[in-house]
């Protein structure tokens, strides 16, 4: 009976120990996690810490918070402020989260500083970073950051005519009689497909046409087979090619097999599908200055410029890049992260491998687009 | 699945009757029996007795008197294929068999046409399936004359005629060298299916294109797009734009509308501005010098 009593004493004390401890000392993330306020974060008594309290508001979406902590909050409300993070219109910002941050002091002083903020946010489609160069002012006994505002330009109001297009199917129906014929599906063919061998396993990327005169909802599944025709693995495109394509229309496609090496594969089954969906033919986006950037940190960018009247809240990017012989050598992809305003240029950018970089001489680039309450 | 069971239950009846009646007998059965058609059974001998008859899909149980002939109406027997006949009189078994064929009078057809699209001037690129049945959808095995015609489209109709063979007529038949809808009508007898073959047109042919300028911009816009046989491509195909200058690049993915794709690109002094749509290209322009 003694013993229990001891360790049930012990029990108790240690929780109330360990109670204390915590919200004396609480680790970083579980402040985060918990919604706490500032005055458990550290105080802004450095440039620094001035900084990674604000990007933990933000991380938080303590809007309020984070907004009165700024030295230039006169210059814009708390409403641009917050746009200025999720974007004025439905886009990838708005439904991020906060992964994490990095800061990289460029210059200080006694009373200002420069430090570098990357917000890498998460999406459902992967991560995209920010990155803000931030005064850091001192008042008084603290210091406070000066928000670098971005505003997103505002479309007037007006109306664009669109001659709209779209695609609508009938498919055969369950009385339809033994042999009724239905909707064909689109026809599409690779005209294009090379395998390589990365460090990451096979690479196996192309081209795919839809030769139809109708819109077709596609996919491309690649099998390898071994020399003694056993199927080694398969996967198929997912994300890495645009989806919705219409009439003589050409996307790229690229499907990775993790932990796989050429050597291992005999040959490769392709088996693209197509189905035959309802469709429109707009939004129409130009692609402009499209440029390719050499090693170190090859890349590919551009600017999107929405030539409908319509907003778009998701665009994806894909590139195609060829050597100077035409051959497709590389195939790269990126979301972007703010909605596409009408004749609003956004930009862009693609990071190419450095080896590939080398060996690109040309590039195509196409968007695929996703509006909110657009029928498709 | 309904067949083998209607055989399994027949087997089981028959099972079911002790050997010791089995007795050789005759029964005055017809070789063959047209599906629906009435028909009659003679047995010899006199008092009672019941007649079973098993086949795919069936069984029927009838008292009869022996010596006189049992009638079966029009309609009794639908299912065309191979049946036993069982006549159980007190301690004896007389059995036989006959079958049952499809009605020689086509009824019912089905039609498959494939594709429901296709591109036009393509040789053979229809094809046209036809089952024939009769009135109960057994299949008519008997060779039975198929009328093919393909016809809506401008040009004389397309017309053939197959016998079918094991109940099954095909044919192949050219698109036309017009866009449209095309009318696949297939006919035996007083029995048709028609389904609509969609016939589109090809590949672009001699795609161009010109621009002029549009305040600081450039609005490019091909002339109507058409296949080599003059049809206009549909709207909705994607025509590419495409704009080379001082090293940097613009594209545009425009749909074709009424006929025609137009886009905006930005104006570069010397730039070379190309057009393509599908693996077809166009012709290139330059702009300014």
């Amino acid at each position: 009976v003694t013993t229990g009593r001891l360790l049930a004493i012990f029990i108790v004390v240690a929780t109330v120990a360990l109670i204390v401890v915590g919200t004396l000392w609480p680790v970083q993330s579980a402040v985060a996690m918990a919604g706490a306020g500032a005055s458990l974060l550290s105080s802004s008594s450095s440039a620094q810490a001035a900084v990674e309290n604000l990007a933990g508001e933000i991380g938080r979406q303590d809007w309020e918070r984070a907004y009165s902590s700024l030295a230039n909050k006169s210059e814009f409300t708390e409403t641009e402020f917050v746009r200025d993070l999720t974007g004025n219109y439905a886009s990838l910002r708005t439904y991020a989260t906060l992964d994490s941050s990095d800061l990289r002091p460029l210059h200080a002083s006694a009373d200002e500083a420069q430090i570098q903020l990357k917000l890498r946010w998460s999406t459902v489609v992967g991560t995209f970073s920010d990155t803000r160069t931030l005064q850091v002012v001192r008042t008084d006994d603290h210091w406070a950051v000066s928000w670098p505002i971005v505003k997103e330009p505002r479309v007037p109001p007006q109306v664009i005519p669109v001659n709209y297009l779209r695609w609508d199917v009938i498919y055969r129906g369950p009385a339809d009689d033994w042999g009724a014929q239905d909707v064909e599906a689109p026809h599409v063919r690779i005209i294009d497909m090379h395998p390589v061998d990365r460090s990451a396993g096979v690479v196996i990327m192309g081209e795919l046409l839809n030769e139809d005169v109708v819109p077709a909802f596609v996919k491309v599944k690649a099998t390898l087979l071994a020399k003694d025709g056993s199927a080694i693995a398969s996967e198929d495109s997912f994300d890495k090619i645009s989806h919705v394509l219409l009439p003589k229309q050409v996307t790229p496609f690229l499907i990775t097999f993790h932990d796989v090496a050429l050597s291992q594969v005999d040959s490769v089954h392709m088996n693209p599908s197509a189905i035959l969906i309802a469709a429109s033919a707009d939004p129409v986006i130009e692609i402009e200055d499209q440029r390719l950037n050499p090693a170190p940190e090859a890349s590919f960018t551009g600017k999107l410029i929405n030539q409908s009247g319509q907003v778009v809240n998701v665009a994806h990017v894909l590139g195609t890049f060829y050597d100077k012989d035409g051959q497709l050598v590389w195939v790269a992809d990126q979301y972007v992260d703010r909605a596409l305003l009408p004749e609003t240029p956004i930009s862009f950018a693609m990071s190419i491998p450095a080896d590939i970089a080398s060996k690109v001489s040309s590039e195509r680039a196409i968007t695929a687009t996703y509006s909110s309450g657009r029928f498709q | 699945m309904k067949r083998r069971f209607t055989f399994f239950l027949g087997g089981l009846v028959l099972a079911a009757m002790p050997l010791a009646f089995a007795q050789s007998g005759s029964l005055g059965l017809p070789k063959t029996v047209e599906a629906g058609s009435a028909f009659s059974i003679q047995s010899t001998g006199s008092g009672k007795a019941v007649l079973y008859i098993v086949g795919p899909g069936q069984v029927l149980r009838r008292s009869v008197q022996l010596g006189e002939p049992a009638s079966f109406a029009s309609g009794d027997l639908h299912n065309a294929g191979h049946y036993l006949a069982v006549l159980v009189s007190g301690s004896s078994t007389e059995n036989g068999a006959f079958d049952v064929t499809a009605a020689h009078e086509p009824a019912v057809l089905s039609f498959l046409a494939k594709p429901s699209r296709v591109a036009v001037d393509s040789r053979d690129g229809i094809s046209g399936v036809v089952y024939v049945f009769d009135t109960f959808q057994n299949l008519v095995l008997a060779p039975t004359k198929v009328s093919f015609q393909l016809s809506g489209v401008a040009g004389a109709a397309q017309t053939r005629t197959v016998l079918t063979r094991n109940g099954v007529a095909s044919t192949k038949m050219n698109s036309a060298a017009k866009e449209g809808s095309g009318q696949f009508v297939a006919q035996v007898g007083n029995a048709t299916g028609t389904r609509v073959i969609q016939q589109v047109p090809g590949e672009p042919c001699d795609l161009r294109m010109s621009a002029r300028p549009s305040g600081q911009r450039l609005a490019v816009q091909t002339d109507p797009v058409r296949d080599c046989s003059g049809n206009v491509v549909p709207d909705g195909t994607i025509v590419t734009f495409t704009e080379t200058y001082n090293g940097g690049e613009s594209t545009v993915d425009a749909p074709l509308k009424q006929g025609v794709a137009r886009a905006e690109m930005p104006a570069y002094n010397g730039a070379k501005i190309s057009v393509a749509t599908g693996v077809v290209l166009g012709n290139e322009i330059r702009w300014g010098k």
